[in-house]
């Protein structure tokens, strides 16, 4: 094995840098016209009326679509992707019609002369407390709504020390740089979408029933992704609306990019947490009880529930544990993946709290988690396939020159700024999805893997070589890849970290069967194929880390800085370290962005998130970074994947902001508790 | 309003029709098929759509096309004619200075505008005193107009430190 763990550039390094990759938008087709979509003004009600003369006779339309004379759909099941089809608004910004003109300008112009009025009713877009909520049956990913062991309330009765405390997290937005598009062509009967997606197969399932077709019928192209983090993880309404523009134009070509404005409403976003902690500890810090109560948000069209509290299952030793979820439907757009859902939101509380019965005890954060590190699952009592959070804490402790660390808050000074460190723990699950497929073709003296997998900056267009690589036992130059097209066997979606073990899986399958068929001397077209078998089912597998940072605040100000951040990994082999350090600081720097300045301010009187630009809605740029470091442990697990690799493009965001946070309140005494950390919520404490 | 107007695109002289509200951004990318500066905002929010216009960097999101009649427009990829690679883009392979590649384009170019300007010792918010010079937090100062979602500010920084040199 050679290949994997080679530090190599990326080969769509060439067609990045120059800007001639082609992204959903720019897919080359004939005589392209333009849509721009029409949105909902009220949060909740029904349309009473649409005007579409004016928009309709601006020279340059060609069309104007709303729910009064769209066609119907296939299928309306799913009530997010079944635009317009109804006059029912069940959220500010929903699709309520669409212009198809000649040119961008002018659809935007007609767009604008859209005239709807509404029948208003009460509306509710405000997650203040449970009330109003429900348990969901089950919550994203399958996982379970509510556990428990032992008993909660009576260790927190017995206990020596501890922690009650409620944490909250905003609501965020993905905002990959590249908006959502789509450029849809019908053929007949037939259809081709260059969509920005993080699955070819998966968007196509999603789109063909709607449209009442076969999936055959149906090719998805998208060979690059201008980023995702999640929200291209699932089929959002902008893809059925250019779909439905593009067949009311039969034989042209339909571009739609969403604005970042719209992004704001229909592409999807991570739910605001509410998060009740319970830790009941002992004199030595040892967990007797831990336990989180999740409140967070729903549309009411589409549940989607965020794993909040799977993290807690996991994370310590406790011999009384509870996770509980509910959650409150509202008028509002429908919440959707975010970077580690569940985990990212779901590891702000814990940790913090951790910081703080550290704090009450007097004993050091990182020696606080090695005491309470379990043997096995705490959860299903399960052995861990891999866990080195220890090894990863300590690793980074000596990095950070933790050992000299005063742990008195507030008493270090740098001139007029005042200096903290803080740490937290990490860790994303190892998915794997049931379904992909690779095959393996001899061609003109080359090895071609073809899968319909996604790059969205992972840099599967580089790592997916070197799997094949290895187990054809060839150099990765032999090797070309070709993704991102349905033409190219099922692959399942670049999402929960899973595309490598998935994909990786497969193509490791196909290389065995082509090798078995077609032995060390193949003649060119020889082929074979092979698919991801079921996971490991008797191990617990989840990736770890350590997430350290040093923070400055300053005395007079309470501006916030963070000059320093460190993240160390266990994430089994590490296929290509140099695209895995830039998702691991990726992560780490996106992190920073949550705990600083992500929020989406949605304003409960009109359902309408006010900061929906780039402008407003902040996210780190590049002076807020400094100094950002990411590595890893050398780390062997047989049992996840043929590999040995966990996925990395998720656990890097993990813990980021609680270890802001407690580094935040090492610097000054004061818990933030609330994110966004921003510096009205440590000023009126500072010295 | 349509207006007929002339630009000279990565060395090539194209004559286009556009509406009198086309943006420069569009003007490329929708009417001559130029996409290599991308649309992420469309505001002048997040420096995607980065070009240089007579040697300097502007959003070509911000810039309406008929007010450039006679500009010469250098995007990413006029920067390597024949497929010969600026140093700024060879050092952002080298460095890995990108993830997705889509606010590439943008840093690339905004980064040749930005050492041009730092030659011609023009100060940043991030200068001191005396003239500027090629340091971490004049390129993090003068490259934050670019937002990267995949967050490669740290390779970026050192990939521009090392092509400037
Ligand atoms: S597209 Fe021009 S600045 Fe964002
Ligand atoms: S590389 Fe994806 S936004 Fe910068």
């Amino acid at each position: 094995m050679t290949a994997i763990g080679t530090d190599l550039a990326r080969r769509d390094g060439t067609v990045k840098v120059t800007g001639t990759a082609t992204y959903a938008y720019e897919a080359p087709v004939e005589r392209p016209a333009y849509a721009h979509p029409v949105q909902a003004t009220i949060a909740r009600g029904r349309i009473r009326d649409i005007e579409i003369e004016d928009a309709e006779t601006l020279d340059g339309v060609l069309t104007v679509l709303t729910p009064d004379n769209a066609e119907r759909l296939a299928d309306t099941d799913d009530k997010e992707l079944a635009v317009l089809q109804s006059d029912e608004v069940a959220f500010r910004g929903q699709l309520v019609g669409v212009v198809v003109a000649e040119t961008s300008e002018v659809a935007r112009e007609a767009a604008g002369l859209v005239r709807v009025t509404y029948d208003e009713a009460e509306h509710d877009a405000e997650l203040a407390t449970e009330r109003g909520s429900y348990v969901p049956e089950q919550l994203n990913a399958g996982y379970p709504t509510e556990s428990a062991q032992g008993d909660v309330d009576a260790a927190m009765a017995s206990a020596e020390t501890t922690i009650e405390r409620t944490y909250t997290t905003a609501m965020y937005h993905n905002n990959p740089l590249e908006p959502h598009t789509t450029t849809a062509l019908w053929d007949g009967d037939s259809l081709t979408l260059w969509d920005s997606t993080q699955g070819v197969h998966p968007l196509r399932s999603t789109i063909a029933p709607i449209f009442g077709l076969d999936e055959e019928r149906v090719r998805v192209i998208c060979p690059y992704v201008g980023g995702g983090f999640g929200s291209k993880g699932t089929a959002h309404a902008n893809v059925t609306l250019a779909t439905l523009a593009a067949r009311a134009v039969p034989g042209r070509p339909v571009r739609l990019a969403l604005t970042r404005q719209q992004m704001f409403s229909l592409a999807g976003y991570r739910t605001p947490t509410i998060q009740r902690m319970r830790l009941a500890a002992d004199a030595d810090g040892r967990l007797s009880a831990i336990a989180i109560d999740v409140v967070e948000q729903t549309s009411r069209i589409k549940e989607y529930a965020e794993q909040t509290g799977t993290p807690t299952r996991i994370m310590y030793a406790a011999e009384n544990r509870s996770v509980t979820h509910r959650l409150v439907p509202l008028d509002v757009p429908v919440p959707s993946w975010m970077r580690a859902p569940g985990d990212c939101p779901g590891m702000f509380g814990p940790e913090v709290a951790m910081d703080e019965l550290a704090e009450r005890l007097g004993v050091d954060p990182i020696e606080l988690r090695i005491r309470n590190e379990p043997s096995v699952d705490p959860d299903t009592g399960k052995p861990f396939s891999s866990r080195n959070l220890v090894a990863c804490l300590l690793a980074g402790a000596d990095r950070f020159d933790w050992a000299d660390r005063d742990l008195r808050p507030g008493v270090r000074r740098s001139g007029d700024w005042l200096v903290g460190t803080g740490v937290a723990a990490s860790t994303y699950p190892v998915h794997r999805m049931p379904a992909s497929t690779a095959v393996i073709r001899r061609e003109a003296g080359r090895y071609v893997v073809e899968i319909g997998a996604a790059d969205l900056g992972t840099g599967t267009w580089t790592t997916l070589p070197q799997i094949a690589a290895d187990a054809l036992d060839v150099p990765v130059s032999d090797v070309e890849v070709r993704i991102g097209d349905t033409r190219y066997p099922m692959a399942s979606v670049a999402g929960g970290s899973s595309g490598m073990t998935t994909w990786g899986s497969a193509v490791v399958e196909a290389a065995r069967a082509f090798r078995d068929k077609f032995g060390q001397d193949p003649a060119d077209g020889d082929e074979a194929d092979g698919s991801v078998g079921p996971a490991d089912e008797d191990h617990a597998m989840h990736a770890f880390g350590a997430q350290f940072v040093e923070a400055h605040v300053h005395a007079d100000t309470g501006e916030l800085r963070v000059p320093r951040l460190l993240g160390v990994f266990a994430a089994g082999r590490i296929i290509n370290p140099r695209t895995a350090r830039s998702q691991f600081i990726g992560g780490m720097t996106m992190g920073l962005s949550m705990a600083l300045h992500e929020h989406s301010v949605l304003d409960p009187r009109t359902g309408h998130v006010v900061n929906h630009d780039l402008a407003e809605y902040h996210v780190s740029v590049n002076a807020d970074v400094t100094d950002v470091e990411a590595t890893w442990i050398d780390e062997h697990d047989p049992y996840v994947n043929a590999m040995g690799s966990k996925g990395i493009g998720e656990i890097g965001i993990v813990g980021t902001a609680a270890a802001v946070s407690n580094a935040v309140w090492h610097a000054t005494g004061v818990r933030v508790r609330d994110l966004p950390i921003t510096l009205d919520k440590v000023l009126a404490a500072l010295p | 309003m349509d207006s007929e107007i002339g630009l000279r695109v990565d060395g090539t002289p194209r004559r286009l029709t556009v509406d009198t509200r086309t943006t420069l951004l569009d003007a490329l990318r929708e009417r001559l098929g130029v996409t290599s500066p991308k649309k992420g905002c469309d505001h002048g929010q997040c420096g995607a759509c980065t070009v240089l216009v007579d040697g300097r960097r502007v959003l070509s999101c911000l810039t309406l096309a008929v007010a450039r009649d006679g500009a010469e427009v250098v995007t990413a990829e006029g920067l390597a004619p024949d497929g010969e690679l600026h140093p700024v883009q060879r050092a952002f392979i080298d460095r890995d200075a990108f993830q997705c590649g889509y606010c590439t384009p943008g840093q690339v170019v905004s980064a040749v505008g930005m050492l041009d300007e730092l030659d011609r010792g023009w100060p940043s918010a991030a200068t001191g005193t005396g003239e500027p010079e090629l340091d971490d937090a004049e390129i993090a100062e003068r490259m934050s107009g670019n937002l990267c979602r995949c967050a490669a500010y740290a390779n970026i920084v050192p990939a521009v430190r090392e092509a400037g040199r």
